[in-house]
């Protein structure tokens, strides 16, 4: 797949590390409306290769026909995507700043901005493949060449919809849209191993007729390379990317009750010391 | 371009309103390039199979899954697609409801969703593919125009509005193959605008989907004993025109909704919904489905068993009629 090969890893790794800067930073003026901190932090690398050397998206193609889109299926991980956004040139800071806040266009689930880059409202689990499933398509017909990137969370993937938008993207054989699962392993009620396992995703995926690329996805090297290896050969691709919840701090990580969280301003400022020394 | 006349009206009553759905999509997909026409595994229900084979480009099948067809449909609608999305009625409505209203109304996408066979017209079928409740629960849904015609020929003028507006909608038909017509010639059709029939002095019967007919044929009966009924086919639920309600509202002495839907939440709700808020107006009844899940059975014993055939429902208003010309209101 045609992809910016040249970035350097350390730009990306960079940028990763600032989203998730940002997503504390937010989630601790957000005060008592706290933030997702744990699925944010998991896609953090993800986020930051697909801005940062994948997609054709800019500020300033934001509207335009033939832009990739990225929808964010697993919608409460709001907070990440507005940090990339914001680190790409598409949000201002004083946009950002209105995170939670009333009546706010940057609220816990996004809300469709295209000026911004928010390709579609989402929140309610388990529809972003498939409304991926329409664009592409829509490009597949018109050939149009865009291609439609969708990130999806593994706890995400207990919604059947996912199934049903899977074996149809496999039986079009829509090579133009690539599904991302962030594979934390872990949910809202804690571990997935003790509610849904799914650790199988690669054969379930594979069986529907995709191909399955697996990487760490906290490898910024790794997830370029994966992206690199995307053959657009008649069948959609996944990519499982093995990450860890709430990655980058102690204080979060692998944590069920940072998937949401109200963080005080010690805990800020720890956590912020450990990203910084990152 | 579409002919409406006798002729037609004939031939599109004969095929039923979901069949006539099929063929009018066929007829005007040269004309609209970006129509884009999904199927939950009802192509051959919807009158679609022509379709199908005629213009692939503009059709697809999604398999038996109406939840993924409303994401489909939105993320082709977001390529901007006029999208046609249908399945029967409770499955177009109810399984994928939440994506309705979080990709549809909350979007604001021009995706038509199609409920077919609503009502009773499933039959022997049985209450799980009834469509008794499609339009109180769509027309909740904020941004969703909600249409409901009372014949195949309405259902085609439907079409082509629906196909011009710009924005979601749910079109509910109902009714069999050899349903009759109301409209045998050309009219104005236009969304949001109830449509008097007969104007009369006494009653205003506001009905919708086949109750249309059946008002129109329960006020000859009561005609021939001196009681005057405005007919109103209210094919649109949702914008409700209320400027017409407001003008029956203010010249008859008893208002009576007819539906073949619950009496909770559809046509008659919406009309009492908007009447409580005028003071003086005249009192109204509802005739609909009651708020349980009865028998099945064929389709016109459904109708016989709940009062919904002309006879019933000129029995029912002639019977409160009489109450309020007696003062006993």
């Amino acid at each position: 797949m045609n992809i910016r090969k040249h970035e350097k890893p350390e730009r990306l790794k960079k940028m990763a590390n600032a989203v998730r800067c940002d997503i504390l930073r937010m989630t601790l003026k957000a005060g008592k409306q706290g933030g997702h901190i744990g699925g944010a932090f998991s896609c953090a690398e993800i986020l930051a290769v697909l801005y940062g050397a994948v997609m054709n998206v800019t500020p300033e193609n934001a509207e335009a026909q033939e832009r990739d889109r990225f929808i964010l299926s697993k919608g409460h991980s709001a907070v990440a995507l507005y940090s990339a956004l914001y680190e790409n040139g598409f949000l201002t800071e004083d946009e950002l700043n209105t995170f939670e806040k009333d009546g706010s266009l940057f609220q816990t689930h996004c809300i469709e901005n295209h000026k911004c880059g928010i390709e579609i409202s989402s929140g309610s689990l388990g529809v972003g493949l498939s409304v991926g499933v329409g664009m592409a398509l829509a490009g597949q017909r018109e050939n149009a060449g865009y291609r439609v990137f969708v990130l999806l969370g593994n706890g995400e993937c207990n919604e059947g919809c996912i199934w049903e938008a899977g074996m149809l993207a496999g039986q079009l054989g829509l090579d133009h849209l690539i599904a991302i699962v962030d594979n934390n392993q872990m949910q809202l009620d804690g571990e997935s191993s003790n509610i849904i396992a799914l650790n199988q995703l690669d054969c379930m995926f594979s069986a529907m007729g995709w191909n399955v690329i697996q990487t760490d996805g906290h490898d910024v090297a790794g997830l370029v390379q994966a992206f690199s290896r995307i053959l657009q050969n008649g069948k959609p691709t996944v990519i499982i990317a093995d990450t860890i919840k709430g990655k980058g701090c102690s204080l979060t990580e692998k944590k069920a009750e940072f998937h949401h969280a109200v963080i005080s301003q010690e805990q800020y400022n720890d956590a912020m010391k450990e990203l910084q020394n990152d | 371009m579409i002919e409406f006349n006798g002729t037609n009206a004939l031939y599109w009553s004969r095929l039923s309103s979901r069949k006539t759905y099929g063929a009018i999509l066929e007829e005007i997909a040269p004309e609209y390039p970006n129509l884009m026409v999904l199927v939950a595994d009802v192509a051959a229900s919807a009158g679609l199979t022509v379709f199908s084979q005629k213009f692939p480009s503009q059709f697809l099948n999604v398999g038996i899954a109406e939840q993924n067809m409303i994401g489909v449909a939105a993320g082709l609608a977001k390529a901007r697609k006029c999208v046609f999305a249908a399945s029967f009625a409770p499955f177009a409505s109810m399984r994928c409801y939440e994506m309705i209203r979080n990709y549809l109304g909350y979007m604001n996408l021009n995706v038509k969703v199609v409920g077919l066979a609503s009502g009773l017209s499933m039959g022997v079928g049985g209450n799980t593919h009834y469509g008794l409740e499609d339009l109180a629960i769509t027309k909740m849904i904020p941004n969703l125009t909600v249409v409901s015609p009372a014949d195949c020929t309405e259902t085609a003028k439907a079409i082509l509005a629906l196909t011009d507006y710009k924005g979601p909608a749910y079109l509910r038909l109902t009714g069999v193959a050899g349903n009759p017509a109301v409209y045998k010639e050309d009219y104005t059709f236009e969304l949001g605008k109830g449509i008097v029939l007969r104007e009369g002095k006494d009653i205003a019967i506001i009905a919708t989907g086949t109750m249309v007919y059946e008002s129109i044929r329960a006020s000859r009966v009561l005609q021939r004993k001196n009681i005057d009924c405005t007919i109103v086919d209210m094919h649109t639920i949702k914008p409700l025109d209320i400027k017409l309600l407001d003008q029956l509202f203010a010249s008859h002495k008893l208002i009576v909704t007819v539906e073949e839907h619950s009496i909770i939440g559809g046509l008659g709700s919406a009309v009492a919904e908007h009447k409580t808020g005028i003071v003086n107006t005249p009192k109204q009844i509802m005739i609909g489905l009651p708020d349980t899940f009865g028998k099945a059975g064929d389709y016109p014993w459904l109708l016989a068993q709940y009062g919904l055939t002309a006879k019933a429902i000129a029995e029912k208003i002639e019977k409160e009629w009489m109450t309020i010309e007696k003062g006993g209101n």
